[in-house]
């Protein structure tokens, strides 16, 4: 379910005390918290490694469709930050 | 050699404890330190340190605790979180925060820690002081403020027994003035000191559910937001945990003498020779030794839990809580209502129900022991 209250022009981080990075030993992103880690899916780990707090995410889905040429990943990349902030994985600063 | 097992290959141990040293300013009686931890053979130096992060973090290891005993009594934990935040580890200490002065928090910072939890206990003996020993929340209160300067979230674990279980209310509003944000309440788990002291930590089943009730009320409280853990004593329930999601299957802790333990407890196993940091690798340990591949799989299982349906879910429960209760440690753990040790648990529950006198005369009647190294010493002349 997607968030009304983010809008395209949000900023996403990482959120405090969780920590992004790539596991060869797993093949796949994972993010660190306190006692706990959760290993992240392709797509996920695209959409989190791009969530800077400098990006817009607008920014990210053209950079992600760039990147994967493909088109129309607005509302997946916007239904996975909602998500992702619900789950405090993300944080969207002032 | 074990040309036969039919153990199946674990992934990797994401997870790594590291207890850096026995040596603890205090004497918690619900410790699950070993009780011989005096017997035990000297701390590994700063390079045995270095070479095991190497080592596991190159067969995958990412989630890295360092306690103990107080990490903090080791001088070269900052060396050891440098290392370890250049090998990519995200690093939580496990800190009762006595020693945590400004210069040391600023020092950890700069090397790298991640995350800090905050364990509140009482470095007195005077258990029923618990709550006003001012002297422990001046400390704790001071070592909280570092934490949030240094922008660490502030995360507080409060051991639960018989003596402070009523006082929940109380442990939930200091958390709150204090400015935790996370507080886990953490029922006593019965291995080491705290098996010692089983009789008297126990609390009755009225008490636990009572502290659930407090617990939930203050959930529902208006005001600042914190998120409350409440930990189900294990005694309570009537399937066992899923302990370490099987031993050897993710989880890998260092002793501070470099003895490799597939969980924190488990040295107190017998009949299993654990290898040592000092003459075995990591890789070699992990994959290769008898030990940590004997509670793999389920080939070691006894009935009822063989054949179980369960089994997947849990494992059979806890090991070191098996061998503690019925002396074999390939027997379900009795906290299942299926294991024919059962009534061992309902027994002790039972007990821990009864009126019982308070709690300072029943220290009198039979003592607390402190985890001490003279205690220690005692108990294993």
């Amino acid at each position: 379910m997607s968030d009304p209250s983010i809008s395209a022009t949000a900023r996403p981080a990482i959120e405090r005390g969780f920590r992004l990075q790539w596991e060869a030993a797993q093949n796949a992103h994972v993010l660190l918290y306190p006692e706990g880690m959760i290993k992240l899916n392709a797509s996920a780990g695209e959409i989190m490694k791009r969530c800077t707090g400098e990006a817009s995410i607008a920014d990210i889905t053209a950079d992600l469709e760039r990147s994967f040429e493909t088109t129309g990943l607005g509302n997946d990349v916007m239904a996975f930050v909602a998500m992702a902030v619900a789950k405090k994985w993300l944080r969207i600063p002032a | 050699m074990n040309a036969l097992a039919t153990h199946p290959k674990p992934g990797p141990p994401l997870w790594l404890l590291l207890e850096l040293t026995y040596r603890c300013p205090l004497h918690c009686v619900f410790c699950y330190n070993p009780t011989d931890f005096e017997r035990t053979g000297p701390e590994l130096d700063t390079q045995d340190w270095i070479r095991v992060l190497r080592e596991a973090r190159a067969l995958g290891a990412v989630q890295l605790g360092l306690s103990g005993g107080e990490p903090l009594a080791r001088d070269d934990l900052e060396e050891i979180v440098a290392e370890a935040h250049r090998l990519g580890f995200y690093i939580n200490l496990i800190t009762s925060g006595v020693g945590l002065s400004e210069t040391r928090i600023r020092a950890l910072k700069e090397a790298g820690l991640d995350h800090i939890q905050l364990s509140f206990q009482d470095s007195s003996k005077r258990m029923n002081d618990f709550l006003s020993s001012t002297r422990t929340f001046e400390l704790k209160s001071k070592v909280a403020a570092l934490i949030k300067k240094y922008d660490y979230p502030m995360v507080l674990n409060v051991v639960l027994h018989r003596m402070n279980i009523d006082h929940v209310q109380e442990i939930l509003e200091m958390a709150d003035r204090m400015g935790a944000e996370y507080v886990e309440l953490a029922n006593t788990q019965y291995y080491g000191w705290a098996w010692h002291n089983r009789e008297q930590l126990l609390p009755s089943r009225e008490q636990v559910e009572r502290a659930e009730e407090t617990t939930r009320r203050f959930r529902e409280r208006e005001g600042r937001p914190m998120q409350i853990y409440f930990v189900v004593p294990d005694y309570f329930e009537r399937r066992p945990k899923p302990c370490m999601k099987g031993l050897g299957s993710l989880f890998l802790t260092i002793a501070p003498d470099g003895l490799a333990l597939p969980c924190h407890a488990a040295r107190m196993l017998p009949g299993l020779e654990f290898p040592n940091v000092r003459s075995s690798s990591i890789e070699a340990i992990w994959f290769d030794s008898e030990s940590f591949n004997h509670f793999r799989g389920d080939a070691w299982m006894k009935e009822p839990c063989r054949s179980c349906p369960e089994k997947a879910r849990d494992f059979g429960g806890c090991r070191c809580q098996a061998y503690l209760l019925t002396g074999d440690a390939a027997n379900a753990d009795p906290v299942c209502d299926l294991s024919p040790h059962h009534h061992l648990i309902t027994e002790a529950v039972e007990r821990a129900n009864r009126p019982q006198p308070e709690a300072k005369e029943r220290v009198e009647e039979k003592p607390l022991v402190f985890r001490t190294p003279d205690n220690s010493r005692a108990l294993f002349p």
